[in-house]
């Protein structure tokens, strides 16, 4: 696998963690009631979705230079 | 002799030597750090009740650190793709920002995080005297609660020399939140924002104590496989700063003016090494923080 699919690869887990903390601070937030949880379960459901941008405009890039062919 | 293969592929496999070389090595890397990841869930799945730490990490700032590292593997990969691009500027400072994220990580870890748990002490009660400890401990009320019970009385040890001199019989303790007032129903769950010490001071007999250390590899097996694993992890992030160090100097620019490709196929290698450092701590940060 090259850097650039290994890259990819990366973002999809790096994705999957940023709704994974998001959950988790969802989680907490029902629990403990505090907000800050909150404020961190929105950033990081902000973050999966950039991840996700980011992913899809890497892929095209990489595709656009015929580095991805 | 010039060394085949270096820089164009292998018509029979695809490949050049580095790329084979990285990915064998990388099969070795999954095979140690998966080594430890199981034995940690044993070790934790095996723990007794009231025996296995929790919310004793400062989660925004490894939040931050896993925030830097996707950062660094973005900035490596658009190094790649600016030498690819023939585009040596960018590369340059793509290289450089990725070798900031590092160091930033490796800052955060070794000046902030890790001696705050060398700060912190931790003292196991024995069974037959919890009950003398039982307004720091809050036990009945974690019964009542249906929680595991607290064996562990913690905060900032106020005398140190007591961990080594035998003549001082107990231990001064500026108790955490969670025994300073352990009724109090906000400290039923792990808190995983950093709550300092209060200013409430317990005496702790040490012939009352099953094993007292600071927050080191010997406190627990919570503690030796943190310091375990990410110590292993922080190790091959400053072999890979190490290595972006030398590939942002200025004897790179020369292989890159004679063989721009093999400068572009050297920052591949390195680049699959950092994503695979970086894959490692996707894993490390929940396990250890949250969950």
């Amino acid at each position: 696998m090259s850097l650039k699919g290994f890259h990819i690869v990366f973002i999809i887990f790096s994705t999957l963690l940023a709704l994974g903390i998001g959950g988790w601070c969802v989680w907490v937030d029902l629990v403990e009631g505090a907000p800050i949880y909150l404020a961190g379960a929105i950033c990081s459901f902000v973050i999966a979705v950039a991840l996700v941008v980011y992913g899809v405009w890497f892929y095209r890039k990489m595709k656009r230079l015929r580095i991805i062919t | 002799m010039e060394i085949p293969y270096t820089v164009s592929t292998r018509p029979d496999t695809g490949l050049w030597n580095a790329k084979v070389g990285i990915w064998l090595f990388l099969a070795s890397e999954v095979m140690l750090f998966g080594g430890l990841f199981s034995a940690y869930i044993f070790l934790r799945l095996d723990a007794p009740p009231g025996m296995w730490p929790h919310g004793l990490l400062n989660v925004p700032v490894g939040t931050m650190n896993t925030a830097i590292l996707i950062l660094s593997s973005v900035t490596v990969v658009l190094a790649w793709a600016a030498l690819k691009m023939r585009r040596y500027r960018a590369y340059w400072w793509y290289m450089l920002a990725t070798i900031l994220c590092g160091v930033i990580f490796l800052t955060v870890k070794l000046v902030y995080e890790w001696p705050q748990k060398f700060d912190h002490f931790g003292a196991y009660i024995k069974p037959e005297a919890l009950g003398k400890y039982e307004q720091y401990l809050g036990n009945e009320h974690a019964a009542a609660k249906g929680l595991p019970p607290r064996l562990e009385i913690t905060g900032h040890l106020h005398n140190r020399a007591a961990l080594t001199d035998p003549n001082i019989k107990e231990y001064e303790v500026y108790l955490d939140p969670v025994n300073a007032d352990p009724t109090n129903p906000a400290m039923d769950r792990p808190h995983f924002l950093y709550v300092p010490p209060t200013h409430k001071l317990a005496p702790i007999e040490k012939e009352d104590v099953e094993r007292a250390t600071m927050f080191l590899p010997t406190h627990s097996a919570y503690f030796a496989s943190y310091f375990t694993i990410t110590g292993l992890h922080g190790m091959h992030v400053l072999g890979g700063v190490l290595v972006f160090i030398y590939m942002w100097l200025p004897v790179s620019k020369k292989l890159y003016q004679r063989n721009p490709e093999h400068l572009a196929n050297r920052v591949e290698v390195a680049g699959l090494f950092w994503h695979f450092v970086d894959l490692i701590w996707i894993f490390v940060f929940p396990l250890f923080y949250l969950l």
